[in-house]
């Protein structure tokens, strides 16, 4: 798609206003800049903060939008993929166990070709009662034809919100999109954020246009009639093929934001930090970014060569290029804030999709897994050290277990 | 202060509706469908005569959103549609979700300015599975919303009749279904009353300006309160008891007098509530005026299958319960609450 010409206003010659605002906030305030439409909330801690936020806006006139306040998970995500089915942007949200309680929207809206925004404040699932952080509940939807987005700050929250609209709603694509948040790390969180003027948001994000696929009396189409086994399989086929395109339409997305908003991301799937020389790197999504940076800054004055590869697109995952960046280092050290029970390796989700793109790849750095901060338990930089550690001795041919649980109690 | 009538509108700013005024007669009905040949639903099903009664009765500028069901998975068949409105599938709890979304991305984009402004019908369907069971909990919370216009219709044929005639909340006392068969050691393996759904719905919510009971053995009627509830506004519910050869267990050709039986034996009362004013409507309202006698139930019943195992006692029981509603409830057969005087009388021998 070619990238429209920005034409120069006086708003883009304003600087960007800049605000002291949460991981949720960041959100709620992508929201208001793309003009979206309809919006379903429904409490559960983490997540549930960024609603609040739109809720206040809606109530002090800054933000117009339907905002309805569900009965439940299941009817705020049903709400949202109806309203967007007929023609509008729309935005929603949950958090552990209440995104699990919205399982079967949430599966239903990739094949529906829905490009639902949805938030997740990631958070333990129950039981045993825990708010904070865990992967598990939007890696519950990895198979599915969701897109999963992992960020590490309220400016890459807000960013990645703006980014994903323009993702999702690409013809090319029309698959959901779920942007991660850690919970309390992320979703409570303040940092300075860079909000951007409505015009450059104008520039960059076009109006959601839902073509041929429109419910309405115009366009009197009928929506996923049952097909069974006659058609299933090539309908499934279809949505698999948005999945496949949706790399490329990221690409352009991160790049024409780059160009708009003078924010440069670079790899949009991965970021890196200190791998130019390292020996061994640890992998890791979310929030933990920063304590394994301060490590690595640690362990660098200490002459130890590691560096930290951050995913952010989870799905569709970077697996050539991730495979080609991971192959050259000595060994690889995957950190999962989520756990895969009876997996191979009794690992992770995240280290068994680097292990299989690695597989595929001529070189094949030893990898280990390592199960770390879960229900919230911090990060700690000593943490980091440890793992280091062992990603050094399987480098050095001393095998290691396929995984090992870091700061857990014995 | 409380908030007046007035500022609540302002609050609401529901979009204004279509104006579809009452049908005349059967012979005065537009002739035109909008639900119609490609559909494969069994012979002599009534809800498939509520679908093409209900649209018709909408007409062309309406969106259905139908849930999981008989009329999900018989009815809309991919390559060949019978609808001709836009149509979409939503999960079998989700009906009143589906409904809400509709409308309100609809009123959202017509305020934006994003859509062209005209008055569009939301009419979502759900089974007395995807309803009464499932969905109750959806379809409550979108008749609390007063800011959207929609219709839920909750089309009753008192099982899961599309996954094998299972029992659903809405299936009658003792009724024969595939998970409750009778059987040497108990006779009678569903021994719950079914759900008074639509009494409901329009006790508990008061933001809900319209609800009715229907039946296509009265098709006018029901056509009527499809139009009346699309036409006030906000949102609205009927609940449609279907005749279901399958699911009962009669030759097909039955299902138009079957349904009048159900109504004419008092099990089945047809009433409407509109802002809070109930009529009893049709033969209902005959028998409550006494121009008709209720027919005895085991008219009704024993021409059905699924009440063939049932003994004298049963149908006994059976008609007592449905005297009780007639004779015992502050309003015969809709609201189930006795006066304390007559709750306090000791049962009579």
């Amino acid at each position: 798609m070619a990238e429209a010409i920005v034409p120069p206003t006086k708003h883009d010659a304003a600087a960007d206003k800049i605000s002291l605002i949460t991981g949720s906030e960041a959100i709620a305030v992508a929201c208001k800049l793309a003009d979206v439409d309809v919006i379903t909330a429904y409490p559960i801690r983490p997540y549930d903060t960024v609603m609040q936020y739109v809720a206040k806006m809606i109530s002090n006139g800054e933000f117009d939008c339907e905002y309805i306040v569900a009965e439940g998970e299941h009817s705020q995500f049903e709400i949202v993929k109806h309203a967007s089915a007929c023609g509008a942007r729309v935005f929603c949200g949950s958090s552990g166990v209440g995104w699990m309680y919205a399982m079967e929207a949430l599966t239903v809206t990739p094949a529906l070709r829905i490009p639902m925004i949805a938030m997740v404040g990631n958070r333990a699932l129950d039981d045993p009662g825990a708010f904070g952080t865990e992967h598990n509940d939007a890696l519950a939807v990895r198979d599915l034809g969701w897109q999963l987005v992992w960020v590490d700050s309220p400016q890459e929250a807000l960013d990645v919100a703006l980014i994903a609209y323009r993702v999702a709603e690409d013809r090319r694509v029309f698959l959901p999109c779920a942007i991660s948040c850690d919970g309390a790390f992320l979703t409570h969180s303040q940092a300075m954020v860079k909000v951007p003027s409505k015009a450059k948001v104008d520039a960059f994000l076009p109006r959601y246009d839902r073509g041929d696929l429109l419910l309405h009396p115009d366009n009197p189409i009928t929506v996923a009639p049952q097909a069974n086994e006659d058609w299933l399989m090539e309908i499934r086929r279809q949505t698999a093929g948005a999945m496949e395109r949706s790399p490329g339409v990221i690409r352009e997305a991160y790049a024409s934001f780059a160009r708009i908003f003078g924010r440069d991301y670079g790899n949009p799937f991965f970021e890196q930090y200190m791998t130019d020389d390292a020996d061994v790197v640890l992998v890791g999504m979310g929030t933990l970014s920063t304590p394994v940076r301060v490590a690595i800054r640690q362990m660098r004055a200490e002459g130890k060569k590691v560096g930290f590869v951050r995913i952010r697109w989870f799905r569709p995952f970077a697996a050539e290029e991730l495979a080609k960046t991971l192959g050259r280092f000595k060994a690889v050290g995957v950190i999962d804030r989520d756990f895969s029970l009876g997996s191979p390796g009794e690992s992770g989700v995240v280290v068994n999709d680097v292990r299989a793109a690695l597989y595929q790849s001529g070189a094949r750095p030893p990898v280990v897994g390592f199960i770390a901060g879960l229900g919230g338990r911090e990060v700690t930089v000593p943490d980091v050290k440890k793992m280091s550690e062992i990603i050094s001795a399987a480098a050095a041919g001393k095998q290691q277990p396929a995984t090992t649980w870091i700061g857990l109690r014995e | 202060m409380a908030v007046s009538d007035r500022e609540l509108a302002e609050l609401v700013k529901l979009r204004p509706t279509q104006t579809l005024d009452a049908f005349k007669g059967v012979k005065k009905l537009p002739l035109e469908e909008f639900f119609t040949s490609g559909h494969r639903t069994c012979q002599g099903c009534e809800s498939a005569l509520v679908m093409k009664l209900m649209v018709k009765a909408a007409g062309p500028r309406t969106i259905v959103l139908g849930s999981t069901g008989c009329m999900y998975v018989a009815n809309t068949t991919y390559y060949s549609t019978s609808w001709v409105v836009p149509w979409m599938h939503t999960q079998l709890g989700s009906s009143g979700s589906a409904a809400l979304g509709a409308a309100a991305a609809l009123k959202s984009l017509m305020r934006k300015g994003k859509m062209k402004d005209e008055p569009i019908n939301v009419i979502a369907f759900c089974g007395d599975g995807g309803g009464a069971d499932m969905g109750i909990s959806a379809i409550s919370a979108t008749l609390t919303h007063p800011d959207y216009n929609c219709l839920i219709l909750m089309y009753d044929n008192e099982s899961y009749a599309n996954t094998d005639i299972q029992l659903s909340g809405s299936t009658p006392y003792g009724a024969h279904t595939t998970f409750s068969p009778p059987g040497s050691r108990k006779r009678i393996m569903h021994h719950r009353w079914k759900k008074n759904m639509a009494a409901m719905m329009a006790a508990g919510h008061p933001s809900c300006r319209f609800v009715s009971t229907v039946c296509m053995s009265y098709p006018v009627l029901a056509m009527n309160a499809v139009r009346r509830s699309l036409t006030i506004g906000g949102p609205t519910f009927i609940h449609s008891l279907d005749p279901c050869p399958k699911g009962w267990d009669y030759d097909p050709m039955q299902s138009h007098e079957l349904g009048e039986l159900a109504v004419t034996t008092g099990i089945w009362p047809l009433w409407q509530v509109e802002d809070g004013v109930l009529s009893l409507i049709g033969k209902t309202r005959d028998i409550a005026d006494g121009r008709l006698k209720r027919l005895p139930v085991r008219d009704y019943l024993l021409r059905q299958g699924r009440f063939a195992h049932f003994t004298d006692d049963d149908l006994a029981y059976f008609q007592n319960k449905v005297d009780e509603t007639w004779h015992k409830w502050v309003i015969p057969g809709v609201i189930p609450f006795r006066r304390e005087i007559e709750a306090d009388e000791p049962p009579k021998a």
